[in-house]
């Protein structure tokens, strides 16, 4: 009689309180803890680095104006996405991410692999006002962030939080932090050297606001820009895919 | 306010605000090159005015007569008035933003005003802001007169609603400043989070002490779904917001989920906000308003019980349905869709209920604008958990998502379901909680439901049409196996749309302003009510059984 047992139910509110939490428990439990055991959940990228301190303000910026809010990170195993914007992302390209920055609308295009698709010059102009790049363009302007220092004198503690965390930034990272920001937006400094050591020669060092006379938020933002979908060669190379894109007839 | 306390509630009040000014002034010195700063200032303001009208009415006489005979209104009075003034913040912004998509120099070059910052002042402002607001007001004077007993507490049902607000000004200054988490519907950072934290632990345990003392042998079935959204969002809340603060001197922090990981917890989250936020604790209104004005009782109790624990059941399953084709595992894609599929039959076993307790009734909703209100949140909440089933087939979402039918489908609920639901509630609510006749203006009403309803469909048709166009050009191919269409060509397609979307959303909002000024009115104006039956603990008829 499961009527009868409700009437019981009802009559106590701690049991119900607990009748509640138990059935509210399982769906999150049995959903979010295999993502943490299952080892195919994400993938082996043996070459993927982590971002440099200016990436990481960049990425602070990114996620400060809310960028996320229409333009995603995250293309999906779709035959068109990946015609549009190269290579499906894999769960390892975002493993040092934290927040996730997957998004869930498209207001504008997908930035998961913008990297190295437009010069900085053209970043620049296209977030000063971006209608003076794309006329039809209804993207806010940015105009303030080339006008904004950046903060630097904090990073070595933000790369602290996140090697805390269990991102792999070491000692020496941390304690150059400020440095090498200033390194990576000034080429012919002599901190620039600093950066491609520690981070590797792939890393792009440049005047990315096209000022070498200070470091602005511009700098920042430009360079993860610049970073995004190029940390990892993963996605370009034949994993161990989750999944097949399924035919166009879909 | 301060009337009804006792001395010594008047020392802990005066206590627990001068406990908070002194935080906000920690905050403030150990923050003074941060956004935290500024939110010290604000928690010092915040405490401080509130600490005005303790100390002038400190020596004010104490209550004589025994508070346990009558229920506590007060608390429930200044939720409504807060319930309104956040409503026409929050859709404000969402004008505003909508209007920003047609016209961006709507930006007006300034940071704080761009679209990404102003977003979320929109989407707290009317969840947290309107809709949390609503439901604190409304389960305080449900659980009252369904248990017959008054509020377990003098002080803490002030301290959850004063808490609670100080939560969305925190949340919302901080994203005009910056300060974000960027986690959707969770955007607040780590020391607003903790604050929601305390506020929310207490607002449940007022909630269950008061039920503790019902003089009713049975919990009624709309406090089932206040427990069940005070309980589930205190646990969202918890697990989705662990993160590392950058220092005790930043307002930044680091979530402690990365990546993929971070994408379930976040859209576990996200999705059962939706659940017991916004459907859950709607729908311990609807469980008591509706009948009340119907006057009639719930049609099936064994139907309440299926569609209750469904709800709690399915609900948390279904989160990952916002991660098709993306690189959270299939496995996981796959139970999110098939328990999002099931949620139709509780989802609709809900508003078959409602509508069908109007069976007997349909001249009064005919007649009422009122009760019309509910019964069109009824069919819109079972409009958009249809919708969202199916949305959440993966065919079907390779289409929807990331376009504007997503956008389209949860205005059909915020704006049809939760707000129209509210609407029906508070008109329900003043004239009883006041003691007044009826409502200032009947037509102002019947305005107010039309100016809804004709907002909330131009607002959805235009997002299906723009989030279908979008989502069909995205994937067209020419003869020759191109993609057809650049992005830029779909955004031009989307234009008349937003423009169209902005327009229903004013439409919206002009109702929430005739709204507030028809619950001043009928506050200000409108004469009392003759004595009615005696609105009292332990001497009023329970609806519904």
């Amino acid at each position: 009689m499961p009527e009868l047992f409700h009437r019981k139910l009802e009559r106590s509110a701690i049991g119900f309180v607990l009748a509640i939490i138990a059935a509210a428990s399982v769906g999150g439990i049995v959903e979010i803890a295999p993502l943490f055991t299952i080892d195919e959940t994400v993938e082996e990228a043996p070459d993927m680095r982590v971002y440099t301190p200016l990436e990481l303000a960049g990425r602070n910026i990114y996620v400060r104006e809310g960028c996320y809010a229409c333009h995603s990170q995250m293309i999906r195993t779709l035959r068109d996405e990946v015609e549009r914007y190269g290579p499906y992302s894999l769960a390892v390209e975002s493993q040092f991410d934290r927040p996730m920055l997957w998004g869930s609308k498209r207001t504008g295009p997908d930035l998961a692999r913008v990297g190295g698709k437009y010069s900085d010059f053209w970043h620049v102009a296209h977030l000063i006002n971006p209608r003076d790049v794309v006329p039809e363009s209804n993207m806010p302007a940015y105009a303030f962030l080339a006008r904004t220092e950046l903060r630097t004198s904090d990073l070595g503690q933000h790369l602290a939080a996140q090697q805390a965390l269990g991102v792999p930034y070491t000692d020496e990272m941390i304690a150059n932090a400020p440095r090498d920001a200033y390194g990576q937006a000034f080429p012919d400094s002599e901190a620039a050297s600093g950066v491609t050591e520690r981070y590797g020669e792939a890393t792009s060092v440049s005047a990315f606001d096209g000022v070498a006379t200070r470091l602005t938020e511009m700098d920042a933002l430009v360079a993860y820009l610049q970073v995004l979908g190029r940390l990892t060669d993963a996605a370009f190379r034949d994993t161990a895919a989750t999944e097949q894109a399924p035919d166009a007839e879909d | 306010m301060i009337r009804q306390l006792t001395s010594s509630e008047r020392q802990f009040a005066a206590a627990i605000l001068l406990l908070a000014a002194g935080v906000g002034l920690a905050m403030a010195a150990t923050g003074r090159h941060d956004p935290l700063g500024v939110h010290g200032v604000i928690v010092l303001l915040f405490s401080g005015t509130l600490l005005y009208p303790v100390l002038t009415g400190f020596y004010e006489p104490e209550p004589k007569e025994d508070r346990e005979a009558s229920y506590y209104d007060d608390p429930i009075k200044v939720g409504i008035v807060l319930t309104m003034a956040w409503a026409v913040f929050g859709m404000f912004m969402g004008v505003w933003v909508a209007a920003q998509l047609a016209w961006p120099d709507l930006a007006f070059d300034a940071a704080w005003s761009t679209f990404g910052r102003l977003r979320p002042t929109h989407t707290s402002g009317v969840i947290f802001g309107f809709g949390g607001n609503a439901l604190i007001a409304t389960s305080f004077h449900v659980v009252q007169r369904t248990s017959r007993a008054r509020l377990a507490g003098q002080f803490s049902p002030w301290f959850v609603l004063f808490g609670f607000n100080l939560f969305c000004v925190l949340a919302v200054s901080g994203y005009l400043l910056g300060v974000t988490q960027s986690k959707e519907y969770a955007e607040a950072e780590w020391y607003a989070d903790i604050w929601l934290v305390i506020v929310w632990v207490t607002y449940f345990v007022l909630f269950l002490r008061t039920i503790a003392r019902r003089r009713e042998p049975h919990i009624y079935v709309a406090n089932w779904y206040f427990m069940a959204f005070i309980v589930v969002v205190a646990i969202l809340h918890i697990v989705n917001n662990l993160a590392v603060p950058v220092s005790w001197g930043h307002a930044k922090s680091y979530t402690i989920w990365p990546g993929v990981q971070d994408a379930m917890v976040q859209w576990w989250y996200g999705h059962n906000a939706v659940a017991f936020f916004l459907t859950a604790g709607f729908l311990g209104m609807l469980y008591y308003y509706l009948p009340v004005r119907a006057q009639r009782p719930i049609f099936s109790y064994r139907l309440s019980i299926l569609s209750f624990w469904g709800i709690t059941f399915f609900y948390m399953w279904a989160g990952s349905h916002h991660l098709h084709y993306t690189a959270l595992p299939h496995w996981v894609q796959t139970l999110g869709m098939t328990f999002s599929v099931m949620l139709l039959v509780p989802s609709w076993a809900s508003a078959g209920n409602a509508l069908l307790t109007l069976n007997g009734a349909w001249h009064r909703v005919r007649d009422d604008a009122t009760l019309r209100f509910m019964m069109a949140a009824a069919v819109f909440y079972g409009l958009s958990t249809f919708e969202g089933s199916f949305m959440a087939i993966r065919p079907v979402n390779a289409l929807s998502h990331y376009t504007d039918w997503t956008v389209g489908h949860v205005h059909a609920g915020a704006l049809g379901w939760v707000a129209l639901i509210t609407f029906g509630s508070l008109y329900t609510l003043v004239p009883t909680l006041w003691n007044r006749e009826r409502m200032y203006s009947a037509r102002l009403v019947e305005v107010h439901f039309w100016l809804a309803i004709a907002g909330t469909l131009i607002y959805v048709f235009a997002m299906w049409n723009s989030g279908i166009i979008q989502g069909l050009m995205w994937r067209t191919y020419t003869e020759d196996g191109a993609l057809a269409y650049s992005f830029v060509d779909s955004l031009v397609a989307m234009y008349p749309y937003y423009i169209a979307r902005a327009f229903g959303g004013f439409l919206f909002l002009i109702g929430a302003v005739v709204c507030c000024y028809n619950i001043w009115m009928t506050v200000r104006s409108v004469p009392l009510a003759k004595r009615r039956e005696r609105d009292v603990p332990a001497a009023v008829a329970v609806p519904g059984e």
